[in-house]
């Protein structure tokens, strides 16, 4: 792989991350990250659906009339989360009980729309499927993370199995309830981008 | 050919949604049957959880089988509409509870545990962001609460969603639903309040409006049996 694709592939990870530095798709990162179980799903959704839309709309950028482009995007997005959904609840109907409303949002998330825009009109389907991936990896990186976080403190599990020994809860131990609201997971974010922007110098505005 | 014009787009925009309506409608015909075996083993898997019985996918149809020995269709009276299991069984709740009580029809669940009979009822209410369900087996004398299990489709992680988990249902177990000759169902109070009045079990913390939509729910959609619980009574006086 030559270096630019390597980078396309690479940049979103961390330099160019989606959530912590473009601020995007900040809203399902508080909506899905009480627990680690629902973010590694709603990553690997987004991730699929990103890479996808990015190949069709790359396909088909030199015949999307540009007044209507952003319906055509939302039209490919829209019928892809659709298919995504159908085959969870074909094929893991627990997770897409429990993510149900969510799967819908992706429609909304703005890094979907933000990389159709920025890249996939601009680039070829390869380029623009590597771009897919490495964005949705950076978002679920970062949904990772911060589920960690709030499941741990939270809910002393994490993927549902108990981390923090019953011995502790006996001892006094208390989980954090106030990790499980979404305001956490703001904080969490916002610490995560501060982490962030004090090892990268270059992020600093 | 000129990709600002009019017929361009139009055209464009005309076909992209023919084409985007087909891939759908494929997939969704692809799975259909899929789709609909899932949710009928997962109502299997809820129905035998109410009954301490725990099945996965993989056995579900065959448990339900060995446990559930009949199934029929109550009206309001307590009298019996319908005697066939699969009627019993594709009954909507959703769609009964917002008929009025006479119209409804009342699904019940015979099953047969460690030569016990059990009772399971549907019940379906409302929680904090959207529809919460569950199915609550008693015990023969029809008063006593065997056990139950509750599902929900969007309640908070880690607050509502918890009356899915074996700490809220647990001490449903043994509650009755009858005090002093009347129906008073159960309540779901926050931990330290007592009633005199009913039996109660602890709500969940941060997890309030749901709490009370299972309190709601139960008293909702059990009243309805009223007639049903009031049979064994006039039974045993018969005797």
């Amino acid at each position: 792989m030559s270096t630019s694709k390597k980078q396309i592939l690479v940049d979103p990870l961390s330099k160019n991350n989606p959530v912590v530095v473009l601020m995007l798709g900040i809203c399902s990162a508080l909506a899905v990250t009480a627990q680690v179980k629902p973010a590694l799903v709603m990553g690997i959704s987004v991730t699929v659906v990103l890479a996808f839309s990015n190949v069709i709309i790359s396909l088909l950028r030199n015949t999307i009339p540009n007044r209507i482009r952003i319906i055509v995007q939302l039209v490919v997005v829209a019928a892809l989360v659709i298919i995504v959904e159908q085959v969870l609840k074909a094929f893991a109907y627990d997770v897409w009980g429990q993510l149900s409303v969510f799967i819908g949002l992706i429609i909304t998330n703005c890094i979907l729309m933000g990389r159709l825009e920025a890249f996939a009109l601009g680039n070829t389907p390869f380029d623009s499927f590597l771009d897919g991936i490495g964005n949705g990896l950076g978002y679920t990186a970062i949904l990772l993370i911060v589920a960690i976080v709030r499941e741990f403190l939270g809910s002393g599990s994490l993927m549902g199995y108990a981390i923090i020994p019953s011995s502790f809860y006996e001892g006094g131990y208390m989980n954090n309830g106030l990790m499980i609201l979404p305001p956490m997971a703001l904080i969490v974010v916002g610490c995560i981008i501060w982490v962030h922007r004090s090892i990268d110098k270059d992020l600093q505005e | 050919m000129n990709k600002n014009s009019n017929t361009y787009t139009f055209i464009y925009a005309s076909v992209m949604v023919i084409l985007v309506a087909a891939a759908l409608a494929l997939t969704n015909g692809l799975l259909k049957e899929k789709h609909n075996k899932n949710s009928e083993i997962d109502k299997m898997t809820q129905i035998l959880r109410s009954i301490k019985v725990e099945a996965d996918k993989n056995n579900a149809e065959n448990l339900f089988e060995q446990n559930i020995k009949s199934a029929y269709i109550l009206n309001s009276a307590g009298q019996v509409v319908n005697k066939s299991p699969e009627s019993a069984f594709s009954v909507e709740i959703s769609k009964e509870v917002i008929k009025p009580l006479e119209e409804r029809q009342l699904p019940v669940y015979e099953a047969q545990l460690e030569g016990k009979t059990l009772y399971i009822l549907p019940v379906y209410g409302a929680g904090l962001w959207g529809p919460i369900w569950g199915y609550i087996s008693l015990e023969s004398d029809r008063n006593t609460i065997f056990a139950v299990s509750f599902s929900h489709s969007g309640e908070t992680p880690g607050l509502g969603a918890e009356i899915t988990t074996e700490p809220f249902q647990a001490p449903f177990s043994g509650k009755v639903l009858y005090k002093d000759g009347d129906f008073r169902s159960i309540a779901v109070l926050k931990s330290g309040q007592k009633s005199d009045s009913q039996d109660a079990v602890d709500a969940i913390s941060g997890g309030t409006i749901t709490s009370k939509g299972v309190e709601d729910m139960l008293l909702a959609c059990l009243g309805a049996y009223k007639a049903f619980f009031e049979q064994v009574e006039a039974e045993n006086k018969e005797e």
